[in-house]
C-alpha cells in the first residue's frame, strides 16, 4: 500500500539522518542484526533498558554533584557506566559527551562537570526522542502490514 | 784532862764528823727508800717493762742498803747488842742481794743496749718504706697520666689533633718548657719541625736525618737524654738562662702494611718521627725514670693513634674517589643515553623525512614510465627508478639494522602458513630466475608442519635475501631450496659449537638449505660475509647492487629467532650452500591439520558448532550485558549473564566453555575474577576459556590480561562477525592468537 511505502521511506530517511548526524553509530546496526525470529524485540528491549538505566544514572549524577563535598570518584564511576551503556547501544553523541565529562571529573572541575551534565542530559533526551520516533515509525509500518526495511 | 770551862756543846768536837755522817746516813736511807717507790710508781705507769723481777731484785737491794744506812744511825751512840745483830743481819742481806744484782746486771745491760739498736734499725726501715711508698705513688700517678694521655690521644682520629693533643698533654703532665715533634719529609732524608707546644708557627726548620744524635735516638726504643745544644733541641734563640735537660724519643710511623692480622706489628718500619721534650730552663729538675717511661709509653701510643688516623684517611679518600667515579659514571651513562635517544630521534626523523620524498620519486617515476616516452627518456626514467629503489632499500636496511643493533627490534609472533610462505618466495623469484635462465626447485620435507608460530614477515625477508643472493651470484645452473625439520644430530654445526638447539613440545627448528651452482665464495672470505657493509668479490663482479647489509640483517633476524645461519662453499666457481636454522613455535591446538578445512567452511556450519555452547557473560552494565548476551545468543550459545564477580565465580561450572569478562567494570576487578576462576578449576581440561572484553586500547590492559592468565582480549565494540570469528578461534586454538 501507498502508506506502507511512504512510511517505509520516512523510516529509511529518518534512520539515515540519525546515522549521518551522529546520533547513532555502527553499534546500533549490530544490534539490529541480533534481532531475529527467536528474539524479535531485542532492540526494543535493549533500548528500554538503556532508557531506564540512563534516567537512574542521570539522577545519581545530579545528586552527586549537588553534595557539599563532591566525590569526583563517584561521579566518574557513574559517568563511566553511562559511557559503557551508551556505547553498547550505539548512542554516539551521548558517548562522546561522556568522554568529555570524564575529563572534567579527572580535573575535579565542578563547573565543567555541571556543564557537562547539562549537555549529556540534553544529548540523552535528544537521542531518546529520536529513538522513540524511530520505534513509533516501526510500529506504524508493522501495523500497516509492512515490513521494516533493514538499514545497511 | 781538864780544859776550859767554856760552853759544853752537845756534841764533842770529834763528834762533829760523826754528826755529819749521822745526817748523811739519814738522807741516804731516805733516798734509798724513795727510789724503789719511784721505780714502782713509774713502772706501774708504763705498760711494758720486761724485767720485773730484776726490778724487784734491784728494789730489794736498794731497800736493804737503805735499811743498812738507817740502822747505822743507831750505831753512832751506844747501842745494844740487838741493834748490832740487826745491823749485821741487814748488812749480810744487803751484801748477798747486791752481789746477786751485780751478777744479774751483767746479763741485763747488753740486752737493754740491744733494744736501743733495734729501735734505731726500725726507725731506719720506716724511713725506707716511706721513701718506697713515695716512689710507688709517683709511679701510680704516672700510670694515671699515661692513661689519661692515651685516652686524649686516642679519642680523636684526626692526625693533627692527635699530635697537638700529645704535645699539650705531655707538656702539662710533665711541666715541660717546650715539646716539639719532628716528622720525616717525603724524601726521608730530613726531619721537618712539624709541631711545637709553645711556638705558634714553626718555621720550616729542617735537619738532616743522618745526625749522630738522631741515629742514637732512633736506634733505641727508650727515651734518650740529649744535649740541649743539639740541632733538634735548639728551637729558640739561645737565652741567658741555662737550658733544662732535654730528652728525645722516637715515634714509629707505622704503615698499613705493617699490620698483620693476628700479630702485633713488627717494628721493622724505617720511618720514625722525633719527639723532643725540654724541661724548664731555670729549675733544677732532672728527668726521673718514671717520667722517661711515661714518655716512651706515650710515644708508642701516638704511633698507634697515628696509624689509625692514617687508615681512616685512606678509607675516606678511597670513598671520596669512588663517589667521584660514581658521579662520573652516572654522567657518562646519562650522556650515552642522551646520545642514543638523540640517535633514535634522528633516525625516526630521517625515516619519515627521507622516505617521503623517495616514495614520491618512485611513485612518480613509475607513473612516468607508463606514459609515452622516447627510448632515451625511457632509459633515463628507468635509471631514476632503479636508483631511487636502491636508495629506498638502503634507507630501510640502515634503519632496520640500527633498530636491530640496539635490540629495540622485536619479532612479531603470529601463526602463519609455512608452506605458503615458501611458495610465495618461489613465486617472487621465479620471474628473475627465468630471465637468467636458472632453475629453481623447492623441496619441503613431509614432516614439516603446515602452520607455525613466528614472525612471518621477517622469516620471508631472510628467505628472500638468501635466495636472492643465491640467484644474484649464479650465472648458470640454478638453485635448490630444501626445508625440513632439524633433528638433534643434524642440528649441531661444527662451525658453531656453542649453538645447542633443543627442540621441545612447543617449538621446532626449521632448517633451510639453499644450494646454488654459482660463483662460490673464497673460504677465506666466508667469515666476513655476515659483517656489515662488506661485500664479497668487490672487484671481481660488476654486481654493485645491494648495500652489503642484507646478510648482516639476516643474521640478526636469525639470531633473534634463536637460530643460526652460515654459508659453505668449496671455493670459487664451485657454488655455495647457505643454511639457516630458526626456532618456530608449534601452534597449540592438536587439530592443526583440520584447520584449513574448518576455516573455509561457510558460516552456518560454524554456527552449528556453537549451538548450545555454554558460556558465561559478566558485565555490571545492564545494557552492555544485554547486548553481549544478545550477540552470543544470536550465534547460538547458551548464555548465562551475571553482573558481579562473585556471581560469576559461583556460576561458572566445568560445563561452561567460555567466560566473557567485561574489563571496563568500575566496581569489580575483573582480573581477580579471572584468577579465582582459574583457581576454581585445577585441571586444564575443565577450565573454561577466559576472554576479556574491553573498550580500552591501552597496551597495558592486554599485558595485564595475559598476566592473570586470560586466554584472550576482545576490543569493543564487537560486531557479530567479529564475535563469530573470535569464538571459533577460541574453540579451535584454545586461545586467541591475535587480539581481535
Amino acid at each position: 500500500m501507498e502508506i506502507v511505502g511512504q512510511l517505509q521511506k520516512q523510516f529509511v530517511d529518518f534512520s539515515t539522518s540519525l546515522y549521518h548526524e551522529g546520533f547513532l553509530d555502527e553499534q546500533y546496526l549490530q544490534l539490529q542484526k541480533l534481532q531475529d525470529e527467536s528474539n524479535p524485540d531485542f532492540v526494543c528491549e535493549v533500548v528500554s533498558l538503556f532508557f531506564e538505566d540512563s534516567e537512574k544514572l542521570l539522577n545519581n549524577l545530579a545528586t552527586a554533584l549537588q553534595q557539599q563535598v563532591v566525590d569526583f570518584k563517584q561521579v566518574d564511576a557513574h559517568v563511566h557506566q553511562f559511557k559503557g551503556s551508551s556505547s553498547s547501544i550505539g548512542a554516539q553523541r551521548v558517548k562522546n559527551m561522556c568522554v568529555a565529562f570524564r575529563n572534567f571529573c579527572e580535573e575535579k572541575n565542578l563547573e565543567g562537570c555541571l556543564r557537562c551534565l547539562q549537555q549529556v542530559k540534553h544529548e540523552y533526551f535528544l537521542v531518546k526522542n529520536k529513538l522513540e520516533t524511530l520505534f513509533r515509525l516501526e510500529r506504524q509500518i508493522l501495523e500497516a502490514g509492512g515490513t521494516v526495511p533493514a538499514i545497511a | 784532862m781538864e780544859y776550859c770551862n767554856c760552853f759544853e756543846s752537845p756534841w764533842p768536837a770529834d763528834e762533829l764528823l760523826m754528826k755529819y755522817q749521822y745526817i748523811s746516813d739519814f738522807f741516804i736511807a731516805l733516798a734509798y727508800f724513795s727510789i724503789p717507790l719511784e721505780l714502782i710508781y713509774f713502772v706501774k705507769k708504763s705498760a711494758v717493762f720486761p724485767y720485773r723481777w730484776v726490778l724487784v731484785q734491784f728494789g730489794a737491794f736498794i731497800v736493804l742498803c737503805g735499811a743498812t744506812h738507817l740502822i747505822n744511825l743507831w750505831t753512832f751512840t751506844m747501842h745494844t747488842r740487838t741493834v748490832a745483830i740487826v745491823m749485821t743481819t741487814a748488812k749480810i742481806l744487803t751484801a748477798v742481794v747486791s752481789c746477786a744484782t751485780a751478777l744479774m746486771l751483767v746479763h741485763i745491760i747488753p740486752d737493754l743496749l740491744s733494744v736501743k739498736t733495734r729501735e734505731l734499725f726500725l726507725k731506719n726501715k720506716a724511713a725506707e718504706l716511706d721513701r718506697e711508698m713515695g716512689l710507688i705513688r709517683t709511679q701510680e700517678e704516672t700510670g694515671r697520666h699515661v692513661r689519661m694521655l692515651t685516652h686524649e690521644i686516642r679519642s680523636t682520629l684526626d692526625r693533627h689533633t692527635i699530635l697537638k693533643t700529645t704535645l699539650v698533654e705531655l707538656g702539662r703532665t710533665l711541666g715541660l718548657e717546650e715539646c716539639a715533634l719532628w716528622m720525616p719529609t717525603r724524601t726521608g732524608l730530613e726531619l721537618h719541625l712539624s709541631y711545637t707546644l709553645r711556638h705558634q708557627n714553626p718555621v720550616g726548620l729542617t735537619v738532616p736525618i743522618q745526625l749522630p744524635v738522631i741515629n742514637q735516638v732512633f736506634n733505641t726504643s727508650r727515651a734518650v737524654k740529649i744535649s740541649p745544644n743539639s740541632p733538634v733541641a735548639r728551637l729558640r734563640p739561645a737565652g741567658r738562662y741555662m737550658p733544662g735537660e732535654v730528652v728525645a724519643v722516637r715515634v714509629p710511623l707505622l704503615h698499613l702494611s705493617n699490620f698483620q692480622i693476628h700479630d702485633w706489628p713488627e717494628l721493622s718500619t724505617k720511618r720514625y718521627a722525633l719527639m723532643v721534650l725540654m724541661l724548664p730552663s731555670d729549675s733544677a729538675r732532672q728527668w726521673h725514670v718514671h717520667e722517661l717511661e711515661l714518655v716512651e709509653v706515650v710515644a708508642d701510643q701516638v704511633a698507634v693513634a697515628l696509624s689509625h688516623a692514617a687508615i681512616l684517611e685512606e678509607s675516606m679518600r678511597a670513598r671520596d674517589l669512588l663517589m667521584e667515579q660514581n658521579v662520573a659514571l652516572d654522567l657518562a651513562r646519562r650522556e650515552a643515553e642522551t646520545a642514543v635517544r638523540a640517535r633514535n630521534d634522528f633516525l625516526a626523523v630521517m625515516n619519515h623525512e627521507m622516505r617521503t620524498p623517495i616514495h614520491a620519486i618512485i611513485a612518480l617515476s613509475s607513473l612516468l614510465q607508463e606514459t609515452e616516452l622516447t627510448p632515451e627518456q625511457r632509459l633515463m626514467v628507468e635509471t631514476i627508478l632503479k636508483s631511487s629503489n636502491l636508495l629506498a632499500t638502503l634507507i630501510n636496511d640502515v634503519l632496520d639494522l640500527s633498530r636491530l643493533e640496539d635490540g629495540s627490534l622485536q619479532l612479531e609472533t603470529g601463526t602463519f602458513n609455512l608452506h605458503s610462505l615458501f611458495r610465495e618466495v618461489l613465486n617472487l623469484i621465479k620471474p628473475i630466475a627465468s630471465v637468467k635462465k636458472l632453475y629453481v626447485t623447492l623441496t619441503l620435507s613431509p614432516d614439516l608442519i603446515e602452520h607455525a608460530v613466528g614472525d612471518e614477515n621477517r622469516l620471508m625477508q631472510v628467505l628472500l635475501n638468501v635466495v636472492g643472493n643465491a640467484i644474484k651470484f649464479t650465472k648458470e645452473g640454478g638453485i635448490s631450496i630444501c626445508a625440513f625439520v632439524a633433528k638433534s644430530d643434524s642440528l649441531r654445526d661444527p662451525r658453531a659449537p656453542d649453538f645447542f638447539p633443543i627442540p621441545s613440545d612447543n617449538h621446532f627448528y626449521l632448517r633451510v638449505e639453499v644450494k646454488d651452482t654459482g660463483s662460490g665464495i673464497n673460504p677465506q672470505d666466508i667469515p666476513k660475509i655476515f659483517m656489515k657493509f662488506v661485500q664479497s668479490q668487490p672487484l671481481a663482479t660488476k654486481n654493485p647492487g645491494g648495500t652489503g647489509l642484507g646478510l648482516a640483517i639476516c643474521k640478526r633476524f636469525v639470531n633473534l629467532m634463536e637460530g643460526h645461519i652460515w654459508i659453505e662453499s668449496e671455493g670459487l666457481g664451485r657454488g655455495s650452500t647457505a643454511t639457516f636454522i630458526v626456532k618456530l613455535g608449534i601452534p597449540a591446538h592438536s587439530n592443526d591439520s583440520k584447520l584449513p578445512f574448518l576455516l573455509k567452511v561457510p558460516g552456518n556450519q560454524i554456527k552449528l558448532n556453537f549451538s548450545g555452547l555454554k558460556v558465561v557473560v559478566m558485565d555490571d552494565n545492564s545494557v552492555g550485558r544485554m547486548v553481549t548476551k544478545g550477540l552470543l545468543v544470536h550465534l547460538g550459545c547458551d548464555v548465562f549473564a551475571v553482573a558481579s564477580g562473585d556471581e560469576c565465580v559461583r556460576a561458572v561450572t566445568s560445563e561452561h566453555k567460555v567466560v566473557f569478562l567485561d574489563v571496563s567494570m568500575a566496581a569489580v576487578d575483573s582480573f581477580e575474577v579471572a584468577i579465582r576462576i582459574r583457581e576454581k578449576f585445577s585441571k586444564r581440561s575443565d577450565r573454561p576459556i577466559i576472554v576479556a572484553l574491553t573498550g580500552n586500547t591501552d597496551r597495558t590492559i592486554k599485558e595485564n590480561c595475559r598476566k592473570v592468565g586470560m586466554d584472550g582480549v576482545i576490543l569493543k565494540p564487537v560486531s557479530v562477525d567479529k564475535m563469530r570469528s573470535v569464538v571459533s578461534d577460541l574453540l579451535e586454538h584454545g586461545y586467541l592468537v591475535e587480539s581481535q
